[in-house]
């Protein structure tokens, strides 16, 4: 799909790649920076979101705009299914889970 | 006027059809190609054909990747999937396509272990969980996908992981441009630029077709104002005897792109010499492979493929919808033999392709009239 998809970044990650974990419409996964590092996002940043990238900050009016298309285009529902199934279906693990607590991630995929 | 209430400014909307029916010179014909699969599902969507006067048309270029994809590659990756322990991965719209001896679904419906993913780095995490098998993803799509396919490979070659590897097949949409206007049976006087492929490579590589084959061209956003704003500007430069490349879609497209993006496509991918784009043959220069210092996570030098060059069926012409010579609608096998719901081609499986826009929305309102 060439239309890429609005996030906003929750919190970044504390794993190797450069991560965030991202909430689109409500769904969060986690969704790779390492194209936008030099834009240096942060938790509040609005990012368009393609194959599980960010390729770019937006504002958030654009981010809203955006949205909007998707779903005036029918392609809301393509990339919910694309947002839910990145990291496999799964939630990935937040650092503000307890030590201890190793909860399990997510739920079902898809 | 369809769809026009829908539209969040519709006196703006107005007015801009209205500019661009001034503009546009009622001696001359038009003929404006968009390059982007999401525009022209956009127009389709919205109607925009319904607005422009009748000496403006709107060509559909090649813009889909899955489309473009000859049927010989898609055999190919299948053929290496069957190798002993291989999980196939690809992106959903990869799923339907169909190869010489089926569909990547239909394998896996004779047993194969195929799987969709939604990133590259989701192939990668497979492989991960996976170290007993080999775990081989399928990459299509323009500069907006190469860049995350690249980083993906970077990783793994830091991770040193063994059972991952990539059978590359992305396109990169300038020489296809090229290979239009090179084209004889082509007329284009203007582009619309794409989208989001350009917040990733700019505008400067769209420069030549200004500089050199005198044709303007401007990148659009994607909604009905920003696509017809983008025809205004067009047929203004048209009228001034100007070419040049313009960015309409400034608010999200930046002129000199994503460097982090291309750098991590310099470093992992070269250009091959040519490769085969169905429907236009081989074009120069036109597509990705991966470097020698990533041989290991290239598919095609871990596994033997095929390699053989399958011509599309004799009645379906998706090469010429693809160019634009054709509108979906005079390939003798739509909406016949081939529908979304059985495919003879990518174009009618594809969400990008010209053929299942059409389709959605113009075939089923016709035939809804008659119903």
């Amino acid at each position: 799909m060439c239309l890429a998809i609005p996030g906003k970044i929750v919190e970044l990650l504390p794993d190797s790649c450069r991560s965030a974990l991202v909430d689109v419409a409500g769904v969060r996964r986690r969704v790779d920076l390492g194209l936008i590092e030099e834009e240096k996002p942060a938790p509040g940043d609005w990012v368009l979101i393609h194959v599980g990238f960010a390729l770019s900050k937006i504002s958030e009016e654009d981010a809203l705009e955006q949205m909007r298309i998707l779903q005036m285009l029918g392609e809301d529902t393509a990339a919910m299914e694309e947002v839910k199934g990145y990291g496999l279906g799964e939630e990935p693990e937040r650092r503000s889970q307890e030590p201890g607590d190793r909860s399990q991630n997510g739920g079902p995929s898809g | 006027m369809r769809f026009v209430d829908e539209f969040r400014d519709p006196e703006t909307i107005s007015r801009t059809a209205d500019e661009i029916r001034r503009l546009a010179d009622p001696a001359r014909q038009y003929r404006i190609m968009e390059v982007c699969g999401g525009h022209t599902h956009a127009i389709y969507r919205f109607g925009l054909r319904d607005v422009l006067p009748p000496n403006l048309e709107l060509v559909h270029g090649p813009g889909c990747p899955v489309c473009v994809l000859p049927m010989g590659r898609i055999d190919d990756g299948l053929a290496m999937a069957e190798n002993p322990g291989v999980i196939f991965t690809a992106f959903g719209d990869m799923m339907r396509v169909p190869g010489t001896k089926g569909s990547p679904l239909e394998y896996q419906a004779r047993g194969m272990d195929v799987r969709t993913i939604y990133s590259p780095a989701d192939a990668l995490k497979l492989a991960q969980k996976h170290p007993d098998r080999h775990v081989m993803f399928f990459a299509i799509g323009f500069e907006t996908t190469a860049p995350s396919s690249a980083l993906t490979l970077m990783r793994a070659k830091a991770l040193g992981l063994q059972n991952f590897s990539v059978f590359c097949n992305h396109v990169t949409i300038i020489p296809a441009i090229r290979a239009i206007l090179d084209s004889p049976d082509m007329r284009i006087d203007a582009f619309i630029g794409p989208g989001h492929v350009s917040t990733v490579i700019g505008c400067r590589p769209y420069e030549w077709i200004a500089k050199d084959e005198g044709k303007p061209i401007v990148v659009s956003g994607f909604e009905p104002l920003d696509l017809l704003q983008s025809i205004v500007m067009l047929l203004r430069q048209l009228k001034q005897g100007e070419a040049k490349v313009e960015n309409q879609y400034k608010r999200v497209v930046p002129w000199e792109g994503n460097r982090a993006a291309l750098r991590a496509m310099a470093e992992v991918f070269e250009l091959r010499p040519y490769f085969e784009w169905r429907g236009m043959g081989f074009i120069s220069q036109s597509a990705l492979r991966l470097r020698d210092s990533f041989a290991q996570w290239d598919a095609e030098q871990r596994f033997n493929a095929p390699g053989v060059r399958v011509t599309d069926p004799k009645a379906a012409q998706c090469g010429e919808v693809l160019k634009g010579v054709l509108k979906p609608a005079q390939c003798k096998l739509f909406g016949r033999e081939c529908t979304p719901e059985q495919p003879v081609g990518a174009l009618m499986v594809s969400s990008e392709g010209s053929c299942a826009a059409y389709y959605n929305y113009e075939h089923r309102k016709t035939s809804m009239n008659y119903g």
